[in-house]
């Protein structure tokens, strides 16, 4: 019904936002009755995530005007700031930001040149920005999760890295079963969206692609197109993150830094 | 430089300091080749911290120690934790068969330890037939003769126990003093043992140094330790 009153469509959206914020609102004041206080925060959280999310349309808004090669910068800050973002899983692992940064750049940054080399992304701001800032997110999701799992894993196991040191290992032998599984565990989401794809879900993209009228069966091959190749960025970031961190996990003289406390002590 | 007299392993002034706090400060000591130190002191004394340091598992931040004379920050890392074993205060096996979990050490560098090796391990710690048992089901005493006859397959020149027994009933724990005794005497190995009993000490060692608070408190031959202590 609001599209009935409101014609701008900035206003439009606007008003739409309101009424979610609203709902969003009202449901947190609906957990009062149960001595649930999460209003404050989440008042901040619904103004703040709206005023973000305006400020960067109006700048891509602005950026869309602008010549191709602005896509490059863009999609460079939007890596530093992944890299940023998933170091922080790998807590208090030495070099975790040169690797989740050679991670994310690696494998996403790689991933968009050969993809628009090879055509199958566009080079026009308006397709490579979006989908270079997706294939961004999800590498830095993936990257997240393999150096939140690979802290864990060599956490839960000081005691036995360090028996495996202290008969004569080489340090990379001897997380190399985690940083496996930390690989492994990195990539159930990319997998599980492409297995599930159209059956759990339609994906926005599509989604959108729908609503603005390209043809079903097309959008729904990109999308696949969209998937398999977050699938392939997840990956190589991953690879190559994990790669670097098991270095970084020891000392020179091939200690365990990462021990976390007094774990694994008598 | 060369260490003075006989010392195949020497301590000095080996200090770690973590957040402001000296868990090891300013330990010399000397271990001659073939020969038993004891390490005693209450918990949390820092006789693992010491014993830790000793196999360069963590970074001294003052002082050394020198292996056959030699500064053991000149020697390659995984050379120095063959040449001085460790065997932890609670055992770690590798999940596999026990055979698999003693040719660990000499496998790292390529080498296949041939089976009757193992076997002379095996039956070394009193474990004879055990080769093919998976570590799984293994009793807290058979963990730790795994644990021991794994780190003598590297043939250490030097080997750090880190209270062995402490995890073990009163049966175990005289199976495993004989065991350290019999390899010690078979194999000429030295050997620097933590323990937080006194008696145990004097059993095993013929020197003994009494840590309190990261420091010597009293180190020497195990009859002068025992009287000073008043306990002999
Ligand atoms: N990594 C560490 N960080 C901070 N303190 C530690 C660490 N390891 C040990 N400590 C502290 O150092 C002291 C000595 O510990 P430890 O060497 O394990 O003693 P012991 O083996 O004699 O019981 C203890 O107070 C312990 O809490
Ligand atoms: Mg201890």
């Amino acid at each position: 019904m609001l599209k009935g009153w409101i014609e701008d469509p900035t206003l439009l959206g606007l008003a739409q936002a309101g009424v979610a914020a609203a709902l969003a609102f009202a449901v947190v004041l609906l957990a009062r009755r149960r001595r649930i206080h999460v209003e404050a925060d989440a008042a901040v959280a619904l103004v703040r995530g709206l005023v973000q999310i305006a400020l960067v349309g109006s700048v891509l808004a602005a950026l869309m005007r602008g010549p191709r090669w602005t896509s490059v910068p863009l999609l460079a800050a939007m890596m530093a700031a992944a890299a940023a973002t998933s170091m922080r899983r790998a807590g208090r692992i030495p070099g975790a930001f040169r690797a989740s940064l050679a991670g994310v750049v690696v494998g996403s940054g790689g991933v968009i040149a050969l993809m628009t080399l090879a055509g199958v992304i566009a080079t026009d701001l308006g397709t490579l920005v979006p989908v270079g800032s997706m294939l961004v997110a999800n590498a830095m999701n993936a990257n997240g999760l393999a150096l939140d799992r690979f802290r864990g894993e060599v956490q839960a196991h000081v005691a036995e890295i360090e028996t495996a040191l202290a008969l004569g290992a080489a340090p990379e032998e001897t997380v190399a079963r985690f940083v496996r599984s930390s690989y492994e565990a990195s990539l159930i989401p990319a997998i599980d969206s492409l297995r599930s794809l159209g059956i759990v879900w339609i994906p926005g993209l599509m989604a959108g692609m729908v609503l603005t009228g390209a043809p079903p069966l097309a959008a729904a091959i990109y999308q696949f197109v969209v998937l398999a190749t977050i699938l392939s960025s997840s990956a190589l970031s991953c690879l190559v993150s994990t790669t670097l961190i098991r270095k970084t996990a020891f000392s020179p003289a091939e200690q365990l830094v990462l021990r976390g406390g007094a774990a694994g002590r008598g | 430089m060369d260490a003075p007299g006989t010392a195949l392993l020497r301590a000095e002034r080996l200090t770690r300091v973590v957040a402001g706090r000296a868990i090891v400060d300013g330990i010399s000591v000397e271990v001659a080749a073939g020969d038993v130190l004891a390490v005693v002191g209450p918990s949390g004394s820092g006789k693992s911290s010491f014993l830790r340091l000793l196999d360069r598992l963590d970074e001294p931040t003052g002082g050394t120690v020198y292996l056959g004379g030699r500064d053991y920050r000149a020697l390659p890392p995984r050379e120095l934790r063959r040449r001085v074993g460790m065997v932890m205060q609670a055992p770690v096996l590798f999940p596999g068969t026990v055979a698999e979990n003693v040719r660990f050490g000499p496998a790292q560098r390529g080498e296949r330890l041939p089976d009757a090796d193992v076997a002379r391990l095996l039956a070394l710690v009193g474990l004879p037939s055990f080769a093919d048992r998976a570590v799984d089901h293994l009793s807290g005493g058979e963990a730790q003769r795994v644990s021991v006859a794994r780190a003598l397959a590297n043939r250490p020149e030097v080997l750090l126990l880190d209270e062995p027994t402490s995890a073990l009933d009163d049966a175990s724990k005289r199976g495993i003093e004989a065991l350290v005794t019999e390899v010690v005497r078979a194999r000429g190995l030295t050997c620097v043992v933590v323990t937080h009993d006194l008696a145990q000490a004097a059993r095993l060692a013929r020197r003994v140094m009494v840590v309190e608070a990261g420091r010597v408190r009293r180190v020497g031959p195990l009859e002068e330790v025992l009287r000073a202590e008043g306990m002999d």
